[in-house]
């Protein structure tokens, strides 16, 4: 069902990876949090990410909880800006597809054209909007598109079976699955949501689903990967470092992370059978 | 008592099946709030259609609110400028402003729709007193979310909405005033979506809201017609009211945008004029004008009124600011106290800060309205006001006698 879509290059890199048996595991990062930001970039791709999402800091982030939006508040206050973040990142060249997350109204601004050209020129492969649902995103997708950027469209509990079917058809690189009804934020304890709706994405469609929001731990991590082919985790580490965290002691939770989705044995939960497996996540 | 068929002049017209005004408005909504903005619009165009819930909806307005709202002559002041002067008196109603036409009409709507739970921001408190009262009398749950600053600044209205059985939640975000309030209550939205609706208080937010909230104050505009017939023999040459979203100049605006020799004036504070410092802009789940940097990161307004705090304007004053068919003009803070405190002298009657700004452009122009008639929207009543004028009359004088000594 997926052949209609040009895979590009970040889409590919992760079904090339979920092919070889790993479980992706993408950290965030606001950019400009501290300003030595992109040595946080490289501390989290040492420590095993398989991509990274860099946060372009936005005045209104209506859909963070706290963290992101004291994080997204020092970051601002140090003087980010969307060509500032881009500026920098062109300056390296990472080991891993960098995607960039911010709010439509920076894009808008921007312009959607010379927007694409300058993710592309910064080495960025993908874009994840969440203001910017998928009615009102033909033009930004096909720009994009033509820039080489991948567009991640976000898939959340509430999202009805029809609408499912138009996320799976048009959202590039993967799916972002939205564990819980809420912010991003750290929980002790994931919602069983994720799992049913990672189960309903995977009985249609192949492309990768990554769950996000909530993934504050390594048991979460687990927990919310057997259902899925991944996690993204944000607050966590946007709190150890606003908590003055060094950023090898941040990085450090990612690469606990990685160790603990290395080791765990996902084997009895092929099959893409979501029925069960909710019951795991409490354990976390 | 009011029929249904009074209210059915709609003089705007409504948005597209996308929720656009012109280029302006839409559903700019993360995913997990698409479905409940579905389900608002389908649970408003079958209400609104239907007459037994319009009928409900007008019998509250006139059994429970007071209206209609009467409109009053303001001859002492009006020859003082050298105008008419009529004022529409939203002040009147139940809660003291126009806010709880379109909280109860979303509160009955809520009640419909299953939902146990109403969430609102508020910015001056007139929005959030009136959802707490609907919520007290249909028996709902009710959480305000309001900006730290203005729960300082209206501290009076804090207590009425906690004496109404609602919870005040403060925003810590921000500016912590209206916009940051308005960011937590979509927060707040998105986690408890099912048993929640979220009762937006002005013509802003994701479609269907803008549309929703304007089409339950077109009473105003409707009776205020009505009453410029009985009154005028036709029509006022100018219709004005204060904007900060915009929700009580669009109910105005409904009953006189066909009247094409009534000028629509919306009053801005200078400090969040979103139409002369604003440029379009995606926040809050719509495009409409915002004040923003360069980069578009949003700008914190700066007014005396709380009610106005806000950066932007709803999607159909600026279709209507782009269009020509409405203008908008911002007036600063210390005109706005010069009006508020006329008003009370010369007609004896305390108005909203927010109000005040709609006079006070009145005031500012008088020499170019010479015998013209002019319609005033006063939104509000100042009884919440009065303390924060106080304060600020006694520091002015404390200043200009220390600059005399």
């Amino acid at each position: 069902m997926t052949t209609a879509r040009p895979t590009l290059s970040l889409e590919t890199e992760l079904r090339a990876k979920r092919a070889s048996g790993r479980k992706l595991l993408m950290p965030y990062v606001t950019a400009g949090i501290v300003p030595d930001w992109l040595e946080l970039v490289e501390a989290v791709i040492q420590a095993g990410a398989d991509a990274v999402e860099v946060g372009i800091p936005f005045s209104d982030p209506a859909m963070d909880g706290p963290t992101i939006q004291e994080a997204s508040v020092q970051a601002l206050d140090n003087g980010i800006t969307p060509a500032s973040a881009l500026s920098a990142l062109a300056t390296r060249t990472f080991g891993v597809p960098l995607l960039a997350m911010t709010y439509y109204n920076l894009v808008y601004r921007y312009g959607h054209e010379r927007f694409a050209a300058d993710l592309a020129r910064a080495g960025v492969s993908a874009t994840i909007l969440p203001d910017l649902p998928i009615e009102l995103a033909d033009d930004w997708i096909e720009t994009a598109r033509r820039h080489g950027i991948e567009n991640v469209l976000l898939v959340a509990p509430v999202t009805s079976d029809e609408r499912l079917a138009m996320l799976v058809e048009r959202t590039a690189g993967f799916l972002y699955s939205v564990s819980t009804m809420g912010t991003t934020g750290e929980r002790s304890q994931l919602d069983d949501a994720a799992a049913v709706l990672s189960a309903r994405v995977k009985a249609v469609s192949d492309i990768p689903v990554v769950v996000g929001f909530g993934i504050s731990t390594p048991e979460h991590a687990v927990a919310a990967s057997r259902t899925s082919d991944g996690i993204i985790t944000a607050s966590a580490l946007m709190r150890r470092i606003l908590d003055g965290a060094s950023i090898d002691e941040a990085a450090s939770l990612v690469a606990d992370m990685r160790a603990a989705l290395d080791v765990a044995d996902f084997a009895d939960q092929r099959g893409n059978d979501g029925s069960r497996h909710g019951r795991h996540l409490a354990d976390g | 008592m009011l029929h249904v068929g009074e209210q059915t002049r709609i003089a705007m017209t409504d948005p597209s099946d996308a929720g656009f005004f012109g280029e302006f408005g839409g559903r700019y909504v993360p995913e997990p709030l698409v479905g409940a903005c579905q389900e608002v619009e389908a649970a408003f165009r079958d209400a609104w259609s239907s007459d037994e819930f319009r009928t409900e909806f007008l019998t509250m307005l006139t059994d429970y609110a007071g209206r209609p709202s009467p409109m009053t002559e303001c001859s002492n002041l009006g020859s003082d400028l050298g105008l008419r002067l009529l004022l529409k008196r939203e002040d009147l109603n139940h809660t003291g402003s126009h806010k709880i036409n379109n909280v109860i009409g979303q509160a009955l709507l809520a009640k419909r729709m299953g939902k146990t739970r109403l969430i609102a921001e508020t910015g001056a408190g007139q929005h959030g007193v009136a959802t707490a009262t609907a919520a007290a009398l249909l028996d709902m749950e009710c959480v305000v979310y309001m900006g730290e600053v203005d729960m300082e600044r209206q501290a009076l209205n804090v207590f009425r909405m906690r004496l109404l059985g609602a919870e005040v939640v403060p925003a810590m975000s921000g500016s912590r005033t209206l916009k940051d309030a308005v960011n937590e209550a979509m927060r707040a939205w998105v986690s408890e979506v099912t048993n929640t609706h979220y009762c937006i208080g002005s013509v802003m937010g994701p479609h269907p809201y803008p549309w929703m909230v304007r089409s339950f104050h077109e009473i105003i505009g409707c009776e205020a017609n009505r009453q410029s017939q009985a009154l005028l023999g036709g029509m006022p040459d100018l219709a004005v009211a204060c904007v900060g979203g915009g929700s009580n100049a669009a109910g105005l605006f409904a009953g006189f945008a066909d009247s094409p020799t009534t000028r629509l004036i919306g009053v801005e504070p200078a400090g969040g004029a979103a139409v002369g410092r604003g440029v379009p802009a995606i926040v809050h789940g719509m495009k409409a004008y915002f004040m923003q940097d360069e980069v578009g990161q949003i700008l914190e307004a700066e007014s005396i009124s709380a009610g106005l705090d806000y950066p932007g304007i709803g999607p159909e004053h600026a279709f209507l600011s782009a269009n020509g068919r409405a203008e908008y003009h911002p007036v600063t803070d210390d005109q706005v106290v010069d009006a508020f405190q006329m008003l009370a002298r010369r007609e004896g009657i305390i108005p909203a800060l927010e109000s005040a700004h709609a006079i006070a452009w009145v005031i500012q122009e008088a020499d170019q309205l010479q015998g013209q008639t002019v319609l005033v929207n006063l939104s509000g009543r100042g009884d919440k006001d009065v303390q924060q004028v106080q304060d600020r009359l006694e520091q002015e004088a404390k200043l200009e006698g220390g600059i005399r000594a």
